[in-house]
């Protein structure tokens, strides 16, 4: 385990620059936050993820954001255990029936402001599923949808571009504030 | 004569149903085979419905069949009243067909939840109940477990399931093969491409098509990787769930490199709707070629170092051996396939139990252990990740040109399908009826896990309730893969 350590001392880390937020998630957020009219959020971000119904393709890219690569971390945004830590909420999956009332509570468990984010095509609008009469069919039908990151999965750099966007706005309004 | 010979004579053949038998049979013949199964000679390898017919797909070593039961009425008798394995099974085929299993001990719904859920009992001095989910702290699939403790030692699990029912097979009626196979690429996410395998295979042995040489080559390194990448994943997030941060970072970064690999080599990272009916939809070349080569090599590099550091951290081992045991008679009893059950002697892996193209061809081992542990679970997928090196190795190799696709013969009547491939987490069964106009009639999608979530209760109990992220990790059962 000492070899191990020692190369990681000395080899230059794994972790990529940040990428350049997305216009499109941009733009959708910028409405979200002025529709909201909230306050400016901190620079430290508290992410809750509720699965929805997902294919669990979606929770493997959000968990490879935490690998060496993307080190989700060091941009101050951090996965909470708890609703009530949590500024924003991530969903995934169409919300099927069975899932509807657990997301709704979770969602009531945070504390304002927050935001929620439909995570992947199942999330936005179904996706193939959106047929089924076991499935709410998207996000919006159960809550009120600040941003939309698309994919089947989105990827990591996806879901980093769209998380970041977000953070940017928020500087951008703490900026105008003082 | 075996005991599924006298099953297969004592009923009427569906000619149209391929590569193994189906037959229809009675009741006495359906309820010999519950019987045969309660016995240890026979293995459950799945049980569905459909409107007015129960099916059930039984093996023994090498060889398997599908019985079925015609039940106008709806009723049929229990295999689960003496064959607990077929519990959940009957309880889903109730919730989406309707059909009710005589003499069940358990007839409450699984798939369609109506509140209040009533838990099954534990009582005695001293115990409490822990209740966990459907809404987990990390970030993983939903699900709820009920624990019965006393203090710390738990005393019964029960896992309520069906969260993520999204009415998959409801969608995959009358859907066209191309529709249904994106489906079946999600009903588990982290087992795309195995899923959309069995699917498609099913749907070729319905219509007597052979899909050409490379595009079954291809399918078997998308396999390889996927099954490469999920066991890197959950190695890393057993050590995790020890609090051995180290290696989960090294292993996910050897598992972002697979993926990534897989991105150049086929547009997609976790490889989905690649694999399409009647071949391969995106061909590798040569930069694919080289990356997975590369993302390969990488990982030979670092395996003898990680390999040892895990072997040799006492606070590792502390946690993950003699935790969680599956004893080796109740996962044969079970058929549990995968990890789980080669952890625990059972020596089952549908790429030799029933070899199909191209594995007939290529050389790769079972690892088996006997331990059932937590240990032995993160063993195995060491050296299957190992043995998938080698296949990677071997279909790169022996990549055969020639066409990606063969376009599907028309179905001229009634056609049936069947097919098992190994996903990395166990043999997922798919079965499929063919309308005349190539639509999909009906199609069941069996996950390995539905034989492996029991298991888990079951080597739960008397453990501390501590253990129990670490020891649920270690089997990674699939969720929205048995939610359907
Ligand atoms: S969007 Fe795609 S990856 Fe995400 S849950 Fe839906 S099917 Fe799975």
């Amino acid at each position: 385990m000492r070899r191990l350590l020692l190369d990681g001392l000395l080899h230059r880390p794994l972790t990529e620059p940040p990428p350049v937020p997305d216009d499109a998630a941009l733009a959708e957020l910028t409405q979200a936050l002025a529709r909201a009219a909230r306050r400016r959020l901190g620079r430290s971000l508290s992410l809750r993820l509720v699965d929805a119904g997902s294919c669990n393709a979606c929770e493997l890219e959000l968990n490879a954001l935490g690998n060496p690569y993307y080190d989700l971390d060091r941009f101050g945004i951090r996965f909470v255990a708890s609703p009530r830590h949590a500024d924003m909420l991530l969903v995934t999956g169409p919300v099927t029936r069975n899932m509807a009332e657990a997301l709704r509570r979770t969602y009531d468990a945070m504390p304002a402001p927050k935001w929620v984010v439909a995570v992947g095509g199942c999330a936005i609008d179904g996706g193939c599923f959106a047929r089924s009469p076991a499935v709410l069919g998207g996000v919006h039908q159960a809550l009120p949808v600040d941003l939309t990151i698309p994919g089947c999965p989105p990827s990591p750099t996806a879901l980093l571009r769209g998380l970041l966007a977000l953070l940017e706005q928020a500087d951008a309004g703490k900026m105008e504030k003082t | 004569m075996t005991q599924l010979d006298d099953l297969i004579q004592s009923g009427s053949r569906i000619e149209c149903h391929g590569p193994w038998p189906r037959v229809v049979v009675d009741r006495p013949a359906w309820e010999a085979a519950g019987a045969a199964l309660a016995a240890g000679e026979l293995t459950l390898l799945g049980l569905w419905g459909e409107t007015e017919t129960v099916h059930m797909a039984v093996g023994e070593t090498g060889r398997l069949a599908v019985l079925s039961l015609p039940c106008p009425d709806r009723r049929y008798p229990s295999i689960g009243r003496a064959h607990p394995p077929a519990l959940r099974l009957e309880r889903a085929a109730r919730d989406l067909y309707g059909l009710v299993p005589e003499g069940s001990p358990d007839t409450r719904p699984w798939l369609i939840h109506a509140d209040p859920y009533p838990f099954l009992e534990a009582e005695g001095p001293g115990l409490h109940q822990i209740a966990v989910g459907p809404v987990h702290a990390g970030i993983i699939e939903p699900g709820h477990f009920r624990f019965a403790a006393n203090g710390e030692t738990i005393v019964r699990l029960e896992a309520r399931l069906g969260y993520t029912h999204k009415g998959v097979e409801a969608l995959m009626a009358g859907a066209t093969v191309e529709a249904a196979a994106q489906i079946a690429g999600r009903v588990s996410g982290d087992s795309t491409v195995a899923y959309a395998w069995a699917f498609v295979q099913a749907v070729e042995t319905a219509l007597g098509l052979k899909s050409p040489p490379r595009a079954i080559q291809l399918r078997a390194l998308m396999a390889e990787l996927e099954r490469l990448a999920n066991h890197l994943n959950d190695i890393g997030f057993v050590c995790n769930d020890a609090a051995f941060g180290l290696l989960h970072a090294h292993f996910a970064a050897l598992r972002e490199g697979v993926l990534r690999a897989a991105d150049t080599a086929f547009g997609h990272r976790l490889m989905r709707d690649l694999i399409v009916p009647g071949g391969v939809s995106k061909d590798l070349a040569a930069p694919g070629k080289e990356a997975i080569a590369a993302a390969v090599a990488a990982i030979r590099r670092q395996w003898p170092l990680l390999v040892e550091i895990y072997d040799d951290t006492a606070s590792l081992q502390d946690r993950t051996v003699g935790t969680g045991i599956v004893k080796t008679g109740l996962a044969r009893q079970d058929g549990a396939g995968g990890y789980v059950g080669r952890a625990a002697g059972r020596n089952f892996d549908a790429r030799a139990a029933f070899p199909y193209a191209p594995y007939d061809k290529l050389r790769f081992d079972v690892p088996v252990r006997e331990e059932g542990d937590v240990d032995a679970r993160v063993r195995i997928r060491i050296a299957e990740a190992e043995q998938s090196l080698s296949l990677i190795d071997q279909l790169l190799a022996g990549l055969p040109d020639g066409p990606l696709y063969a376009p599907l013969p028309a179905a001229n009547g009634p056609a049936e399908g069947m097919a098992l491939v190994e996903a990395f987490r166990g043999d997922v069964l798919a079965w499929v009826r063919l309308n005349a106009d190539g639509t999909v009639a009906r199609c069941h999608l069996r996950d390995a896990s539905w034989f492996q979530w029991p298991l888990v209760e079951a080597a739960i109990e008397g453990n501390i309730v501590a253990d129990f992220p670490l020891c649920n990790k270690s089997f990674n059962c699939a969720y929205s893969g048995v939610d359907l």
